[in-house]
């Protein structure tokens, strides 16, 4: 069954040993050789020797050393047969170290010897630690990265810290001895004997406590007042003017910018989360005179959206044409209001970090995140991948695999939406464009509305037309012909506002993009269920209207980020960067499990 | 001062308005008047506040809401010192209250309990108040439906009054575990805790609690594994202890086994935890008596423990107290320290001595611990009773192992503190002090010289007169082991000092321990013929009565093959020989026993009569031919063709003599 002698193949030894495993990170990790005799493998994950004396030891490790950042590392080793002497050790190596000893014996190794119960810490001479173990047992390595220290757990009693002051980057070792020793190796494939998820709890427990104990002393009363400012600019971020006065009345605290100035956000942001852009557009450029001219991307994103929302039915150009004018696209199902979801939203940011242990897809860099990092131009946006923060909303919207899990998608865009707005804006500052707000917004330029009345008069009827008709059919336009044409023809104009984009600064692959899964909704019989349905989910909204509203902030020279935001942004990265310094306690410090 | 009372007597006075609503507004201020404020509880209970309160509080007249606030005064009084509460419970007021939760009115249920709680968990306040009403118990059952808050303070009350077995069995008669089981998984950390604290006051040391415990589910879980699960690492160690102490009453109880996967993977080890130097003092004294509790009767939890996060290390720490540190840098710290000095040092002592109880390798790892040989000398003379007690339990688990006898407690001259702590201790610690005693007067130690010269015999002598069995049998037992195959200077002191008139009181002892040892002391002050004949010569009479007697006696086998040695031991001397050669009776009862069903007793009366006809020169003739006359020869004969091949042998070994 075993092969006999020297002759065993590579490729074997790498193919026995399964994936590390530890809660935080999955990585793929084998066993590889040790030296040219006395190691060999079977068809089953074993490990298998046939030396004699301590001449003939040899090892065989990891084939990845243990990531500081899973914060808690474990695995276990059962001793299918103690061979002839039991001479075993279970323990960790540093790259380099001999393979042809047992764990333990040299420099930066280290070792629990199954013959006598020894720990070795790069010695030759081991120290009583714990007891013998022999054919039958269980033997669990568990490596702390929080205090870099290692216990060891026979048959799933922890028998308490074998070596302290561990160096990084240690690989997962076995060495054997003796003929006939066998012993199998467990990441993770199969459950542990020892509760490691329990000895975690308490760690993540521990790690929790000390960030909430954390201790502020003197400085109580200034956080009182940073707190206080947190929660105000973030409620007048979002508009939500009267919440923020009767908080800052309460608190005692000023508001920066004015009411009608936040009055006027607000209304702004409700119209495009109402799906009635152009509305939104024009109330845009009557109060913001300029902006949107300064602003060209903002301006055809905007427009893009009006598109898709024509195409919903629920633009006020088309609903003009409709007899029953609210559409069922209006509702927001749940929650009518642009409310962030915190809670969701942070694993996502979390999981910009290359080397974050959560980090499933390789997303981007974090410093890509930055709010002050500035791109040098619209390429650099749109030449980065589809998932970047920077390639901004419909690339989420356009990809398959979004419309697959509907209930993700939408989250997931609101969180890129605060950062997003960051690269778009700064891109705009460099650019100038005029003559494009004339182009397209002469039909719509016939309001002779004040502003305030404006406010007051529609805030009722946006209500309205939220919860009603849900449930009838949805059709192109609204299924008013009329619409339709008028859609048609504001389509023409957006193709000719691209074509003079592009003369003007040339080939922008996101415009061309973004357009083309507009226009490709009009291909579908049935719009809502194609493959690029997803556009008219009006989730969709609330990425180009915090866009907007960040844009409107900056214009007024106010933060286009809530510092409640930028807060959680740099406890994210702070997160990140102790990973990357491999602190192990970053494992358990997540942003996230501080949100509710 | 006097201002202060001045004001007192008007807070009282204003109880005394003829207008209801003045009345309630006067409590009101009270309340107000007195949280926090110890002096000002103390005045106006001088003052007589506490009987009007009482008063208004049984006044059928007197509006809910104002009886709600007395009992809420009543509560904040009942805050402050020991003496407030002697003096409320003085005034009756346990009664009173427990008359008030008939009321419908939870809020004033609610007032009561608070207040009931706060009295019961004193300790000035006398358990026995809450069982002597019999309805109190059923009612307090049926309010436990009533809110969190109720089921919070009835359970604390149960917990803090339920003080014996008694008390067990009360609570569980009324359906304590059916009615609390569901509170385990409360929404309110605070119910859950109490719940759990109940349930451990009520399983300690009780067999039947314990094994209805196992068989309650909750939520489609048994307890158990709701108890398991509040030992996960992230909760609380409050909940973590206290889960560890529910479960370890009932593996002890034996409705769990101690092989169980909870107790080996679950209990242990956290108790384990509990003594790991992160936790708080008094967590680590309950961590270290309760796993002490758990693994006593087990040799398998003893060696798992023993591995167990260094736990013998870890126990080595509990002796630190106060550390050095503490005394310098913190005068608090060190007042803490000391208070809890005593109570860690007899918790890792009655540890060790559970964890030493039965494997050697063990007991070896224990000796070896750094002083500890010496920690536990000095622990024999501490001046608290607790530390002494536990310091010559761990000494007794340890003198079980021949080794250590040989070596450390030699090396260390155990026997010295040991000898001191036997001179005027309780009971308690005598029978563990002289139990160790027994076993270093074994022939092979060596501490057993230096303690025969230290004037031992006197001691020992003093304890087989003890009214407590286990102190005569230790006595006699350490006697015994003194005078195996001790000189005649030794044994002739044991007679003397033990004094025959007392060493057959012994022998008509109704303790069998007691007996057999003292059956076992003769046969070895019985032993080498000169001391036989000696020891014969002056005493042969009353022990030849006294075995005659036994033989007689309604006794086990044990004690007549005993007793039956002891003859053959008298027939091995040379003179001793006559007196159960003169004696028929004698000679009678043993043909009797050598005919007997039990092969022991026909060996032991067999060896007797072969010493008797043992061939040697002078008179041996005489003797054969009387036994041979008395018909020993044909039972010889018989037991040749035994089926115990001892028997058989010995029989064939006496023939052999008659031949010669």
């Amino acid at each position: 069954m075993q092969s006999k002698g020297n002759n065993y193949s590579k490729s074997d030894l790498h193919s026995f040993l399964g994936n590390h495993h530890s809660r935080n990170a999955v990585i793929q990790n084998q066993l590889s050789q040790g030296k040219e005799g006395g190691i060999c493998c079977e068809d089953r994950p074993n490990i298998y020797c046939h030396g004699k004396n301590h001449k003939d030891a040899a090892s065989v490790r990891a084939t990845h050393p243990i990531p500081a950042a899973c914060g808690i590392y474990y695995f276990e080793v059962k001793i299918v047969s103690k061979g002839r002497d039991g001479y075993m050790g279970i323990g960790l190596s540093a790259q380099g170290v001999n393979m042809n000893r047992l764990p333990g014996w040299d420099k930066h190794s280290y070792g629990y010897h199954g013959d006598d119960g020894h720990s070795f810490c790069s010695s030759g001479t081991g120290q009583p630690y714990g007891p013998t173990f022999t054919t039958g047992d269980v033997i669990g390595c568990c490596v702390n990265l929080i205090n870099n220290t290692c216990f060891y757990t026979k048959n799933g009693i922890s028998l308490g810290v074998a070596f302290t002051d561990l160096p990084p980057n240690l690989y997962p070792t076995v060495g054997l001895q003796t003929p006939g020793e066998i012993v199998d190796a467990n990441f993770g494939q199969q459950p542990f004997v020892f509760d490691i998820e329990d000895y975690m709890s308490e760690w993540r427990a521990k790690i929790h406590g000390m960030i909430a104990r954390f201790p502020i002393g003197e400085r109580l009363g200034e956080w009182q007042a940073v707190l206080q400012n947190m929660v105000s600019t973030y409620l007048v971020h979002h508009g939500y003017c009267a919440t923020a006065t009767a908080f800052a009345r309460a608190t005692e605290t000023l508001i920066q910018e004015d009411q009608t100035s936040i009055k006027n956000r607000q209304r702004i942001q409700k119209l495009v989360l109402a799906g009635r852009v152009g509305e939104a557009i024009e109330a845009t450029q009557q109060l913001y005179p300029g902006l949107l001219e300064h602003n060209s991307n903002l301006l055809f994103m905007l427009k893009c959206r009006q598109f898709v929302e024509m195409v919903n039915g629920t633009d006020s150009e088309v609903r003009c044409f409709s007899v029953r004018s609210p559409k069922s696209q209006d509702s927001y199902p749940g929650s009518p209001s642009l409310s962030p979801r915190h809670g969701a939203t942070n694993p996502h940011l979390h999981s910009a970090g290359a080397d974050s242990p959560t980090c499933s897809n390789g997303v981007t860099p974090p410093n890509k995140n930055k709010s002050h990092n500035k791109y040098p131009g619209v390429s650099s946006a749109s030449s980065s991948s589809s998932s970047s923060p920077s390639s901004v909303n419909y690339s989420e919207s356009n990809s398959t695999d979004s419309t697959k899990s509907q209930p993700h998608s939408g989250t997931s865009n609101q969180e890129t939406r605060c950062v997003a707005s960051d690269s778009e804006m700064e891109i705009e500052a460099e650019h100038y464009t005029n003559g494009v707000a004339e182009n397209s917004s002469t039909r719509i330029m016939n309001g002779t509305y004040k502003h305030q009345e404006i406010l007051q008069a529609e805030d009722g009827s946006l209500g309205n037309g939220v919860a009603e008709d849900s449930c009838a059919s949805r059709q192109l336009c609204g299924g008013n012909q009329a619409a339709t044409e008028r859609m048609i023809q504001f389509g023409r104009e957006l193709q000719g506002l691209n074509e003079q984009l592009c003369r003007e600064y040339g080939k922008n692959a996101t415009h061309k993009k973004m357009l083309q899964d507009a226009f490709s909704l009009l291909a579908y019989s049935d719009p809502w269920n194609c493959p690029v349905g997803q556009q008219l989910d009006p989730m969709q909204r609330e990425n180009i209207c915090s866009a907007l509203n960040s844009a409107i902030l900056e214009s007024q020279n106010l933060p286009k980020q809530p510092p409640l935001m930028l807060a959680v942004g740099q406890a994210t990265e702070c997160v990140q960067l102790m990973a990357r310094v491999r602190s192990g306690s970053c494992s358990f410090a997540r942003v996230d499990s501080f949100l509710h | 001062m006097q201002e202060v009372t001045a004001t007192s007597r008007h807070y009282v006075d204003r109880l005394f308005h003829p207008d209801p609503q003045k009345v309630l507004q006067g409590v009101i201020d009270m309340k107000n008047a007195v949280i926090g404020n110890n002096k000002q509880k103390a005045n106006l209970i001088v003052l007589g506040a506490v009987p009007r309160l009482l008063y208004l509080l049984q006044q059928g007249l007197s509006s809910s809401e104002l009886r709600t606030e007395c009992v809420v005064v009543l509560g904040s009084l009942a805050m402050g010192t020991e003496n407030n509460i002697k003096s409320l419970v003085d005034c009756h007021i346990i009664p009173a209250l427990l008359q008030g939760l008939v009321c419908p009115d939870l809020v004033f249920i609610e007032a009561c309990l608070r207040c009931l709680r706060t009295v019961f968990i004193s300790p000035v306040t006398p358990v026995q108040l809450l069982y002597t009403d019999p309805t109190v118990i059923p009612h307090l059952m049926s309010l436990l439906s009533r809110s969190p808050r109720t089921q919070d303070y009835i359970t604390q009350i149960f917990s803090h009054c339920c003080k014996s077995p008694e008390h067990q069995t009360v609570l569980f008669n009324h359906g304590a575990i059916q009615n609390i089981a569901p509170m385990l998984i409360s929404l309110s950390y605070k119910v859950r805790m109490q719940a759990l604290k109940c349930f451990s006051v009520l399983a300690y040391e009780n067999t039947q609690v314990s094994m209805t415990l196992v068989n309650v589910l909750v939520d489609g879980d048994l307890l158990s594994q709701v108890f398991v699960r509040m030992l996960q690492r992230n909760l609380p160690i409050e909940m973590q202890l206290t889960a560890a102490k529910c479960l370890t009453y009932m593996c002890r109880a034996g409705a769990i086994r101690t092989d169980d996967r909870c107790i080996v993977l679950k209990t242990l080890p956290c108790l384990v935890r509990m003594c790991s130097k992160e936790r708080l003092l008094e967590e680590r004294v309950e961590g270290a008596e309760t796993l002490a509790y758990l693994m006593e009767p087990d040799v398998e939890l003893q060696r798992i423990a023993s591995v167990t996060d260094h736990l013998v290390a870890m126990l080595a720490d509990y002796f630190k107290y106060p550390s050095s540190v503490s005394a310098i840098t913190d005068i608090k710290r060190l007042d803490h320290d000391l208070k809890h000095a005593h109570e860690l040092r007899q918790a890792a002592f009655k540890l060790y001595a559970s964890l030493g109880s039965n494997d050697e390798d063990i007991r070896k790892k224990i000796t070896e611990t750094e002083n500890m040989m010496d920690r536990i000398v000095s622990g024999l003379s501490e001046s608290s009773i607790k530390v002494r007690l536990a310091a010559v339990r761990c000494l007794h688990s340890l003198s079980r192992s021949v080794q250590q006898l040989r070596t450390s407690f030699h090396d260390h001259a155990v026997w010295k503190p040991l000898m001191k702590l036997l001179q005027n201790a309780p009971d308690e610690v005598l029978v563990m002090a002289s139990s160790t005693l027994c076993n270093l007067l074994l022939e092979f130690s060596p501490s057993k010289e230096p303690i025969l010269e230290s004037g031992v015999v006197e001691l020992l002598c003093s304890l087989t007169q003890s009214d407590s069995p286990a102190l005569r049998v230790n006595g006699i037992w350490a006697l015994m082991n003194m005078a195996f195959q001790a000189d005649q200077k030794v044994k002739g002191e044991i007679v003397r000092a033990l004094g025959t008139e007392q060493l057959f009181r012994l022998l008509s002892d109704p303790d069998t321990n007691v007996l057999m040892k003292t059956l076992g002391l003769l046969r070895n002050l019985l032993s080498t013929r000169p001391h036989i004949d000696q020891i014969m010569s002056s005493h042969g009479k009353q022990i030849m009565q006294a075995v005659t007697l036994i033989l007689e006696g309604e006794h086990s086998i044990e004690v007549k093959e005993q007793t039956l040695c002891i003859l053959a031991n008298i027939a091995d001397g040379n003179t001793a020989k006559e007196l159960i050669m003169t004696n028929d009776d004698i000679l009678q009862k043993i043909k009797y026993y050598m005919g007997h069903s039990n092969a022991k007793l026909q060996l032991a009366a067999t060896f007797c009569i072969s010493n008797l006809i043992w061939n040697e020169e002078g008179s041996c003739q005489e003797r054969q031919d009387k036994l041979r006359e008395l018909g020993f020869v044909d039972i010889l004969h018989k037991l040749t063709q035994a089926l115990d091949p001892n028997l058989c042998e010995r029989a064939k070994t006496a023939m052999q003599h008659y031949l010669a």
